[in-house]
């Protein structure tokens, strides 16, 4: 079991209003069957020992799957690793690219405000979805669940894209800080099902204006977001968002009144 | 009336009538009338997050809480295999009546049978929902929905959505939340950690909160509450529940005269990835369909469990559920497969690497599939696992066999409630994994889902419209910000996490305790249990509360964002709730599901008493932990009669 001393340059920053700077510790025996985070949560107990304030970041699940975790590892959004969160992330992979030296800072976007340290508030994710980003049905009014078959390809592509997790690795990852691949994944994931077709005009339409007025960049195919993506959620995507924010513009409310 | 004497309010007549029936005879309240009720939910899982959708959309004023920064990430969101629904699309003679024989069964009897039965009536109408809602449930060639049978079960009902149906299902049930928050009937907070409940009159009327961010300790007051705060895993401090699971909500609940109900019924999984280090903060779990094609083995010599597995010839290699269960193999239910595990490791066969001096790991190998299949049957069967196994322990378990041991999964106990999920608080219902209701004193695999999404969709909007219907508006008592129940309230979490923060000999971190609290719960608590160690465990416990008080350290500010208090104050909640789970085992003398007395055995499996036990322990709590007062609630079986397992 190999074991190894890091240096980590970590990101502190108390309040959103607080400059922030890095600060400098070191893991000691960072051992490579480690996670990440369980590295970093070595490093807190000791600070907390000390009388130092451990570092804040945030993480639930632990297994990739509740978006709650990341933070930018040496320039790259959720670490290294390809389609793998800071969670799931492990030290031996750091271990194998020869990594002596971490720096260790929170998703940087201006949609995306520090509360403290690494930890960062993306409700914007939320009233994105808020917006648009679901089906119109009331509890207790479904039809039977077979009724309408769905081509299990078409069943399996907004599976695809409904694997997004909310991390908002692609917006830290994005020079422009574009959360287009995030909500480009949920207009799809419904835009794809026969359920979702009824609202799916004014759904991209409310969606991309919600994504705007937060205050997120655009997008200009860099896709860095696919890259950093911990579910490997396809940019092609966003060019489907694309075509139905098209759509959904020429044929405008008013239109639609007009053909009744 | 505060319901002392444990009554179910459940009908009587035909099983299949009784929740129609029920429905009928419930009172409701006017659509007008409906915006001036305020009902608190905390929790936004499946059951938090489909109550508040549904009841916002019948109208109600609802604010719903979670700890996390988005509703969406509540922890059903980790749920991999599967959800169950007896709608008998394969025509493979699954009914209700099937899906509530087995669920009353697998819970070892142990369950009300009203309250199961009506779980297994909803479970269809929860996929139709799903499915409206566009959760991409797995589907055949025809388009239709796929299914596959699951743990055991002899009929396929399960449906899933890849290795993430809860995933799906809680993004489904989170979307019908966004749709009402936009439309202003819920009011969301997020990063809020309940502390107290408040209780006015006898009826609980609000929660007090501390905000995460800006550490504000807040009271919040409703008309009625609702806990759907997940389950308490985490007394264990390693469980496959995500970090932030805790007990904090319904312990404190639990001391404002809500009685908890069978705290010791815990689910242990057989297969998750063992421990690796003295840092391991959680375990994985590996899903249950690995054993279909897994063969789990140790080596038959003490010498050999350093070795590498692969140079281990067959007749070394000891394929113990195997030879001791000839009918099932590997194939046992969850908690046979665990204690086994624990068993040939105790006797100096576990292999692994060495922590405190023990090596805890089973093999489980994957290579005469391999042989038989071929590795790209295998590989589309199980490539997603295989890939975060080896993610996560650097091993191939294509090419070497994967190491797995137990880990807390579920917990079967929780607030007693009954029949309308009501707790003995009036006012204070409770759903999801948090009640104690439907899955005895074992819970069937893909069946936690299920329950979470008929409690928050279908159960809760009707029985709590009902409690509302029948505590109007004007025969409530009104409720200030300034009643001294609220500032009482207030100032008591106030001290608390101003104690917490200031212990008198800070020395050892919040986890330092969790860990300590784990050990001895997983030793004396876990896969088997006897008089003697549940003992040593009550005795223990206390000693170690009365130190953490003592010498817990909290660093930072206690009015910003500080995640070791929150930890402090949930090891604070586990280490009481920790002690009654052994008082509840050791009073409950008699094996049942998941608990498991070596003292009450019949050839190696769980001897049951129905005699004495066929009852729920229902717990009062009257100062302390050790003074709690145990209240049974009878159970009776009219359609389903109990009969002793037998995997043999
Ligand atoms: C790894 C794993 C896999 C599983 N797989 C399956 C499966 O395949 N099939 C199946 O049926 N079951 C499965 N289960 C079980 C199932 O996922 C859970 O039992 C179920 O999702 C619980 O849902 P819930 O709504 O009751 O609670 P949760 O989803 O745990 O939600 C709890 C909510 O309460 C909030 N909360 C908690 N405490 C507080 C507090 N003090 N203050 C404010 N808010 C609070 C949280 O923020 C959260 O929103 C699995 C469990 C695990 C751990
Ligand atoms: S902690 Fe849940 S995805 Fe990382």
């Amino acid at each position: 079991m190999k074991t190894k001393n890091l240096t980590l340059h970590v990101w502190r920053q108390r309040g959103p209003n607080d400059s922030g700077d890095f600060e400098r510790y070191v893991a000691k025996d960072v051992n490579e069957h480690m996670s990440f985070l369980e590295m970093l949560d070595v490093v807190n107990e000791d600070l907390l020992e000390n009388g130092d304030e451990p570092i804040a970041f945030d993480h639930d699940c632990r297994e990739g799957i509740c978006g709650m975790c990341g933070v930018v590892v040496n320039g790259y959004a959720h670490g290294p690793q390809e389609r793998t969160t800071a969670c799931q992330l492990h030290m031996r992979q750091i271990f194998e690219l020869g990594w002596d030296e971490l720096w260790i800072e929170p998703w940087r976007a201006t949609s995306f405000p520090v509360i403290k340290d690494l930890a960062v508030d993306r409700g914007a994710f939320d009233r994105i979805i808020q917006a648009g980003g679901y089906i119109s049905i009331r509890t207790g009014s479904a039809r039977d669940a077979n009724e309408t078959p769905i081509p299990k390809d078409v069943s399996d592509a907004a599976m695809d894209a409904a694997e997004c997790i909310g991390c908002g690795a692609c917006v830290a990852a994005c020079p422009n800080a574009s959360a287009s691949l995030f909500t480009a994944a949920k207009i799809s994931h419904l835009g794809l099902l026969p359920q979702g077709q009824a609202e799916r005009t004014d759904r991209v339409r409310k969606m991309v204006g919600q994504m705007d007025h937060e205050g997120f960049g655009s997008c200009t195919n860099h896709g860095e977001c696919e890259k950093a993506c911990p579910k490997g959620i396809s940019i092609d995507w966003i060019a489907r968002m694309n075509r139905d924010l098209l759509k959904a513009m020429t044929t405008s409310a008013d239109d639609i009144e007009e053909r009744d | 009336m505060a319901n002392t004497e444990l009554k179910s309010n459940e009908p009587t007549g035909p099983i299949e009538d009784r929740w129609r029936l029920h429905k009928q005879n419930s009172d409701l309240v006017a659509p007008h009338n409906r915006r001036k009720r305020t009902v608190i939910i905390v929790g936004s899982g499946l059951a938090g997050g489909a109550a508040a959708a549904t009841m916002g959309e019948l109208g109600y004023k609802v604010k719903c809480f979670c700890f996390q920064d988005s509703p969406r990430r509540a922890h059903s969101i980790a749920a991999q295999g599967g959800i169950n629904a007896a709608k008998n699309y394969q025509n493979d003679g699954d009914s209700v009546y099937r899906l509530f024989y087995d669920t009353v069964k697998g819970g070892d009897f142990r369950s009300r049978e009203s309250n199961v039965y009506r779980l297994a009536e909803l479970s269809v109408n929860i996929i139709d929902q799903a499915v409206s809602q566009g959760v991409p449930f797995a589907r055949e060639y025809g388009g239709l929905l796929a299914n596959r049978s699951f743990g055991g079960a002899l009929v396929s009902r399960t449906f899933y959505a890849r290795g993430q149906t809860g995933q799906q299902l809680l993004l489904g049930a989170y979307s019908a939340l966004a749709r009402q928050i936009e439309a202003g009937t819920v009011e969301m907070f997020p990063r809020h950690s309940m502390q107290d409940l408040i209780v006015h009159e006898g009826k609980a009327r609000g929660i007090v909160t501390r905000n995460l961010i800006n550490g504000k300790v807040e009271a919040h007051i409703a008309d009625v509450v609702i806990l759907a705060t997940g389950g308490y895993g985490n007394v264990f401090f390693l469980s496959t529940n995500a970090m932030g699971s805790n007990c904090t909500a319904i312990w404190q609940a639990h001391k404002r005269g809500a009685f908890f109900a069978n705290p010791c019924y815990t689910q242990i999984h057989p297969t998750c990835i063992p421990r690796s280090g003295e840092y391991q903060s959680k375990l994985t779990l590996m899903s249950e369909s690995l054993r279909n094609d897994g063969r789990v083995w140790v080596p038959r010599n003490k010498e050999d469990v350093t070795k590498d597995p692969k140079k281990i010839p067959e007749e070394d290699r000891y394929y113990y559920l195997e030879e001791r269960y000839p009918k099932f193999g590997n194939l046992v239910p969850r908690d046979v497969a665990s204690r086994n595990a624990m068993y040939v490791c105790d006797d100096g066969l576990g292999v692994g690497p060495e922590l405190d001096g023990e090596r805890r790991a089973v093999y489980l190998d994957f290579k005469s599939a391999i042989e038989r299949l071929g590795e790209d049957t295998i590989r589309e069967r199980y490539g997603n696992l295989f890939e975060m196994y080896e993610r996560i322990t650097g091993d191939d378990p294509y090419k070497t066999p994967m190491m797995i041991y137990p880990a807390t999964h579920y917990t079967m106990g929780g607030l007693w409630v009954d029949y309308n999920l009501q707790s003995t608080i009036d006012g204070l219902f409770v759903g999801g994994e948090a009640n104690f209701s439907d899955h005895g004193a074992n819970r069937l695999g893909a069946s936690a889902l299920m329950q979470g999404l008929a409690d928050g969709y279908f159960v809760l909007p009707f029985t709590v419209g009902d409690y509302l219907g029948r505590n109007r508006l004007k025969d409530q008592a009104p409720l200030e910000q300034d009643d001294k129940a609220v500032t009482d309230a207030v100032a008591g979490v106030e001290a608390k996490l101003k104690a917490l923060a200031n212990a008198p000999e800070p020395t050892h971190s919040p986890d330092y305790f969790h860990k300590k609290l784990g050990n001895i719960i997983w030793k004396y608590c876990g896969m088997a249990r006897t008089a003697e160690g549940l003992k040593k465990a009550i005795e223990e416990i206390p000693k170690l509360r009365e130190q953490f008080h003592r010498e817990v350290k909290v660093t930072g500010d206690t009015d910003g964002f500080n995640q070791t208090l929150v930890k402090a104050a949930r090891v604070a909640d586990f280490l009481e709730l920790g002690e009654l789970m052994c008082i509840d085992a050791l009073a409950r003398e008699e094996s049942c599901g998941g608990h498991f007395r070596e003292e009450h055995v019949i050839d190696m499996e769980a001897k049951r008493d129905d005699e004495h036990f066929q009852h729920v322990a229902a717990w009062e709590h009257q100062g302390e932990p050790s003074a709690a007062a145990l209240h049974k609630e009878p159970l009776e079986f009219e359609y389903v009669k109990p009969t002793q397992r037998s995997y043999k």
